[in-house]
C-alpha cells in the first residue's frame, strides 16, 4: 500500500492517534512524551504510531498534513497540532472536551 | 538564530519576538546529533488575529520552511495576538 494511503488509514481508523518518536511507554523525544502525556491526562484512549520504526511514515507524514514536525496528533481524522498546541488545548480544557466528544460518538 | 529572527520579522511583522536557543538542554539525544538546533519562539503579531492555533503555527513553520529540514530540529512555538499577549502578562 502507498505510504499516503497507510497514513490515511491510520488517521481515519483511529478516533485519536498520535504519530510520535517512540511509544507512550518509552518515548524517545521530550516533545512526543509531553504530547502523549497530555492525551493521557485528558482521559483519551489513543492509538500511536512510532515513526522511528517506520521510516516511510517518518519521511512522508510531514507532507500528509503540511506539518513539518513530530509529534502529530489527529482527532477524528483532523490534525489538531503538535506538542505545543496539544499542551495548550489541554491547559485550556479544550482537549478534554474533544476527547469527551470522541467517547460519546 | 539571527536568520530565524530575520525570517520571522519579514514574514509575520511581529510586535514582539523572542527567540531562545534551547539546543544545549537536548544535547546528547539522538535528534540533536546532527547539530540541528532546538529553538523556542514567542511571536506576537496582529496577523494571528482571527486564526486558530493550527493556522498560526503553520504561518511560523512556513516562514522558516527552508530551515525546518536542516538547521532547525525542533521548534517550540507560542503565537499570540497583541491582545492575547497583554492579557497573558
Amino acid at each position: 500500500m502507498d505510504v499516503m494511503e497507510r497514513i490515511k488509514q491510520q488517521v481515519e481508523s483511529n478516533p485519536i492517534v498520535i504519530f510520535m518518536k517512540g511509544t507512550p511507554q518509552m518515548p524517545q523525544c521530550g516533545f512526543s512524551s509531553r504530547a502523549a502525556q497530555a492525551l493521557k491526562a485528558a482521559g483519551a484512549e489513543f492509538a500511536h504510531v512510532n515513526v522511528l520504526e517506520d521510516p516511510e511514515i517518518f519521511q512522508n507524514l510531514p507532507r500528509y498534513a503540511n506539518w513539518p514536525t513530530f509529534p502529530q496528533v489527529y482527532i477524528k481524522g483532523e490534525l489538531i497540532g503538535g506538542c505545543d498546541i496539544t499542551l495548550e488545548l489541554y491547559q485550556s480544557g479544550e482537549l478534554q472536551k474533544m476527547v469527551a466528544a470522541v467517547k460519546q460518538a | 538564530m539571527e536568520r530565524i529572527r530575520a525570517l520571522l520579522l519579514a514574514a509575520l511583522a511581529p510586535v514582539t519576538l523572542e527567540i531562545e536557543d534551547d539546543s544545549r538542554k537536548h544535547a546528547g539525544h539522538a535528534g540533536a546529533a546532527g547539530g540541528a538546533g532546538h529553538f523556542n519562539v514567542l511571536v506576537v503579531s496582529p496577523l494571528f488575529s482571527g486564526k486558530g492555533l493550527l493556522a498560526r503555527h503553520r504561518m511560523v513553520y512556513d516562514a522558516l520552511s527552508h530551515m525546518m529540514h536542516g538547521e532547525i530540529h525542533a521548534l517550540s512555538i507560542r503565537a499570540l495576538t497583541p491582545d492575547e499577549f497583554h492579557t497573558h502578562l
